[in-house]
C-alpha cells in the first residue's frame, strides 16, 4: 500500500514543481500521439467512410480485416517499423530511426485501423438513415460520404479520442523505434517502463497517475463537447 | 416539348415560372421489382403526367413505397422499364419527402442551401429561394435554428421547404404525415397544395384515405404488388371498379 | 466555437503544425547515436559523463540502452555510430567481422552476486564465485538469470560453465531465465527471493531491493571490462565517423577517464578507468 500512497505524493510533487524533465516527457508524449492521431485521422476517416458507403467486391472481407487490425500488438508494429527504418532496411536512408518522427510513424500505423473501423461503423449507421434522401437530392456517393463525415463529426470525436488514447498509452512500438533516448525520444510510457526496471516503483506509478489523468481529462472534455453538440444541433 | 437548359439564363428561374416538363410524363411498362425471393411489384404499367396529383393507396406491404422509389430512380426495376420524358435516364428535376424527415445536423436554412448547392444554385439566388421557401412553410423565424431540434411537424415542413426551393417537376411523398399530429398534418397538406398550385406534379403514398380524398386528382390502388385499379379520385371512392378496391374500402 | 467548417479546419491545421514540432530535431544539432548497455545508463554513469562530453565538444550523445548483444546487432545494422558494451569476446568478433574499426578498453566495474538475506545456499561473505555457484546448484536455491544475450548474461554463463554446472537440465526448476534486462530481472529476483548476478552500478541505483543484499563480491573473476568501438564507416558510409571518433578519443583521454573515476554512488566509485592499461 505504501507504494500507492507514495506515488500520489510523488505525482503531486512532479506536477507542482513543474520539473522540466518531467514536463519535457509529457510534452513529447502529447505531441507524438497528437501528430499520429491527426495523420491517422486524415487517412482513416476517408477510408472508413469510403468502405461504409462504397459497394465493391470484398467489402465485407475488408471490414472484417479492418476490425481485426484494431488489435494489432504495438510491439509487433514497432518491430516491423524498426526493420523498415533501420539503416539495413529499405527506408534506412531517411535516417528517422530513433527520432520522434519514427515514433509518430509507428503510432500512426497502429491507430489507423481503429479510426477507420470505428468511423466506418458510424458513417455506415448514418448512411442507413440518410442515403435515400441524399441520393434523392442528387449527391454523388463521394459527396454523400463527405457530408456524412461532417454531419457525424461530434461522434467522430470519440473515434479520434479512442485512437489518441491507444497511441499515448502504448509502449511497445515507441520503445523499439524510439530507443527511449533521454531528452530525445523518452515519453511517459517508456519512462514508466524504465523507472520500473530501475525499481523506482513510486515514480513509475506517479507517471502512470499523470498519464491516466491526462487521458481521463481528454475523455471528459470530449464527452462534454458531445453533450453540448447534441443539445445544440440535435 | 420545351427543353430547359439546366443552368438557366444566368439569373436563374424565378419561383413562379411554370416547371418545364423534361422528365415527364413518367411511363412505366410492365415494371417488376424482385428482392430475393419476394416479388415486391409485378407488371406495373401506368403513366404519370405533369401537374397531376396522384395518391397511391393500398395495404401495408402492397408496394407503395417501392413504387415511389422506382419512379424516383432510387430503385432499379428487375423487369420492365421506366422512361422519364421519353428518356431512360433519370432526370434531376424531382424531389422526395420521406415519412421521417431526413435533415442534416445544421440549421434549417443550411439544409436547404445544401440541396440547392447540389442542384447548382448558389449565392444570391440561393438566398432568395431559401427565404421564400421558409416563408412559404411558415418557418422563416426558425431559419437559423438547428433543424434536428425542431418538432416533427416543423422538420417535415423544412423538408417540404427544401423541396419547394428546388422547384421540381414532380414531388414524391412517402406517407409524409404518418408520424404527425392533426394540426401538423393539416399544415403539411396545405403546403402540398401550394406546391402543386405552382406547377409541380404530386405523387404521394398514403394509408390515410381521408387524406387521399382531400388531396388526390386520381388514385392508384396497389394490391400485393400489382396495380389493381387506377381511376379518378371521385370514381374510386364512390364506384370503384374492382372487387379488390371495394374490399379495401370496406375494410378501411 | 469551432462549429463552422472553416474554424474546424483551422483548429485541425493548428494542431497538426503543433504536433509536427515533434519532427526531427534541427539538422544543425551535432549528435551521435551510441548503442550501449543498461548498466552504463541505469547506474547513472551516462547521466554524469555525457554532459561533460557535450560541454567539451559541443556534440550531443543519444544513447540507446539495450543489452550487449542487442547493441552489437543494432550496430551491425548500421543504426548506431559508436558501440560501448562489456563483452570482450563479442566485441572482438564484431571487429573481426569488419563492423567495428578498433576495440579500445575504457573501464571496468565488477559484478556482485546478490541473494536473499536468508541465504539458503550459505554463501554470504564468500570471495569464491565459482564455489558459491556450485553451492547454489547443490541447494537448488532459486536463481534469476537475464537470459537476454547481454554482457552480464554472457559473463554469468561463463561462470556456470567454469564451475562445471550444466544448466540445460536445470532450466525451469530453480534456474529461472527471465529474458529481460537487469532491472526487471532484479525485480523478479526480489519478489522470488532468488539469487542473481548483477553489475554493482545497477544494483546500487536499484530501489526495490526487498530482502536482497550483496552476498559475494571481490573475486577477481567478477571484474567486468568495458570496451568502445567506432562503427566501421567502410561497412556503413553514413556513420558519423568524425563525431564518433571524437567520442572514442575523449572517453579514453585523461579528461574522460577522470570523469569516469569521479562518478560515485553513495560515495563509492563504481567504474575504474583502464584505457591505458
Amino acid at each position: 500500500m505504501n507504494t500507492f500512497t507514495d506515488s500520489f505524493s510523488v505525482a503531486a510533487g512532479l506536477v507542482a514543481h513543474l520539473d522540466p524533465r518531467f514536463l519535457a516527457i509529457v510534452d513529447l508524449s502529447l505531441r507524438v500521439s497528437l501528430a499520429a492521431t491527426v495523420i491517422a485521422a486524415a487517412i482513416g476517416l476517408p477510408l472508413g467512410a469510403a468502405i461504409a458507403v462504397g459497394r465493391f467486391p470484398g467489402r465485407q472481407a475488408l471490414t472484417i480485416v479492418l476490425n481485426a487490425l484494431m488489435g494489432l500488438p504495438p510491439v509487433v508494429v514497432g518491430l516491423v517499423v524498426y526493420l523498415l527504418l533501420s539503416r539495413a532496411g529499405p527506408l534506412g536512408s531517411f535516417g528517422v530511426l530513433f527520432t520522434p518522427t519514427a515514433m509518430v510513424i509507428a503510432q500512426t500505423i497502429l491507430i489507423v485501423p481503429i479510426i477507420a473501423a470505428l468511423s466506418r461503423q458510424i458513417v455506415s449507421d448514418a448512411w442507413a438513415e440518410y442515403h435515400e434522401q441524399l441520393q434523392s437530392l442528387g449527391a454523388s456517393t463521394m459527396r454523400a460520404a463527405l457530408t456524412l463525415l461532417w454531419d457525424t463529426r461530434y461522434s467522430l470525436i470519440t473515434v479520434l479520442l479512442a485512437g489518441f488514447g491507444r497511441a499515448i498509452a502504448e509502449v511497445g512500438a515507441v520503445m523499439i523505434v524510439g530507443g527511449n533516448i533521454d531528452g530525445v525520444t523518452r515519453v511517459m510510457t517508456t519512462t514508466i517502463a524504465l523507472e520500473t526496471s530501475k525499481g523506482d516503483l513510486p515514480l513509475a506509478l506517479a507517471l502512470g497517475v499523470v498519464l491516466v489523468t491526462i487521458v481521463l481529462t481528454l475523455n471528459a472534455g470530449a464527452h462534454a463537447t458531445r453533450e453540448w453538440a447534441r443539445a445544440r444541433f440535435g | 416539348m420545351q427543353v430547359r437548359t439546366p443552368r438557366g439564363n444566368g439569373r436563374g428561374r424565378a419561383l413562379d415560372e411554370p416547371v418545364a416538363p423534361t422528365g415527364l410524363p413518367i411511363v412505366c411498362a410492365t415494371v417488376g421489382v424482385r428482392r430475393g425471393t419476394t416479388q415486391l411489384l409485378a407488371d406495373i404499367s401506368t403513366t404519370f403526367a405533369a401537374r397531376t396529383r396522384t395518391v397511391i393507396v393500398g395495404a401495408n406491404g402492397a408496394g407503395k413505397s417501392t413504387l415511389l422509389r422506382v419512379l424516383h430512380g432510387l430503385v432499379i426495376p428487375s423487369s420492365g422499364s421506366v422512361m422519364w420524358g421519353g428518356r431512360a435516364q433519370h432526370p434531376k428535376r424531382q424531389a422526395m419527402v420521406f415519412q421521417r424527415p431526413v435533415l442534416l445536423r445544421r440549421s434549417a436554412a443550411a439544409n436547404i442551401r445544401y440541396a440547392l448547392d447540389l442542384a447548382g444554385i448558389h449565392g444570391a439566388e440561393a438566398d432568395a429561394r431559401i427565404r421564400e421557401a421558409l416563408a412559404e412553410v411558415g418557418l422563416l423565424p426558425l431559419a437559423d435554428r438547428p433543424a434536428r431540434v425542431l418538432s416533427g411537424g416543423e422538420q417535415q415542413r423544412v423538408a417540404l421547404a427544401r423541396a419547394w426551393a428546388l422547384a421540381p417537376e414532380v414531388l414524391f411523398l412517402d406517407e409524409p404525415t404518418a408520424s404527425l399530429d392533426p394540426a401538423a398534418t393539416r399544415a403539411v397538406e396545405h403546403i402540398i397544395r401550394d406546391i402543386h398550385a405552382r406547377g409541380t406534379a404530386i405523387v404521394m403514398a398514403s394509408h390515410n384515405l381521408a387524406q387521399a380524398r382531400r388531396l388526390a386528382d386520381d388514385i392508384l390502388f396497389l394490391h400485393d404488388g400489382r396495380l389493381a385499379e387506377r381511376t379518378s379520385s371521385s370514381t374510386f371512392f364512390s364506384r370503384p371498379a374492382s372487387a379488390l378496391a371495394r374490399a379495401f374500402l370496406d375494410d378501411e | 466555437m469551432i462549429v463552422n467548417r472553416r474554424g474546424f479546419m483551422a483548429a485541425l491545421a493548428a494542431s497538426a503544425l503543433l504536433a509536427f514540432g515533434a519532427g526531427p530535431v534541427a539538422a544543425e544539432d551535432k549528435f551521435i547515436v551510441v548503442a550501449s548497455t543498461t548498466s552504463t545508463e541505469q547506474s547513472g554513469l551516462f547521466g554524469s559523463l555525457l554532459p561533460a562530453f557535450e560541454r567539451d565538444t559541443g556534440i550531443k550523445v543519444r544513447v540507446v540502452a539495450l543489452g550487449t548483444g542487442q547493441a552489437l546487432d543494432m550496430a551491425r545494422r548500421g543504426d548506431a555510430d559508436v558501440v560501448f558494451v562489456h563483452d570482450v569476446a563479442a566485441e572482438e568478433k564484431f571487429v573481426a567481422e569488419g563492423f567495428g574499426v578498433k576495440r579500445l578498453p575504457v573501464m571496468y566495474n565488477d559484478f556482485v552476486l546478490i541473494g536473499p538475506k536468508s541465504d539458503p545456499a550459505k554463501i554470504a561473505g564468500s570471495k569464491d564465485m565459482l564455489d558459491a555457484l556450485r553451492k547454489i546448484e547443490a541447494s537448488r536455491s532459486p536463481f534469476a538469470s537475464r537470459g537476454d544475450k547481454s554482457g552480464t548474461h554472457a559473463a554469468e554463463l561463463r561462470y556456470w560453465k567454469a564451475a562445471g554446472v550444466d544448466l540445460d537440465a536445470k532450466k525451469g526448476t530453480w534456474y529461472r531465465d527471465t529474458g529481460s534486462g537487469m532491472g526487471p530481472t532484479l525485480n523478479t529476483a526480489s519478489s522470488m527471493n532468488a539469487y542473481v548476478l548483477a553489475d554493482r552500478g545497477t544494483w546500487l541505483a536499484f530501489k526495490n531491493r526487498g530482502e536482497l543484499a550483496i552476498l559475494v563480491e571481490g573475486d577477481q573473476k567478477l571484474f567486468n571490462q568495458y570496451g568502445v568501438m567506432l562503427v566501421n564507416p567502410a561497412k556503413h558510409p553514413h556513420v558519423k565517423k568524425e563525431l564518433g571518433q571524437t567520442f572514442v578519443d575523449w572517453i579514453v583521454s585523461p579528461l574522460g577517464q577522470a570523469a569516469i573515476a569521479n562518478y560515485r554512488i553513495e560515495g563509492r566509485q563504481l567504474f575504474f578507468p583502464d584505457a591505458n592499461r
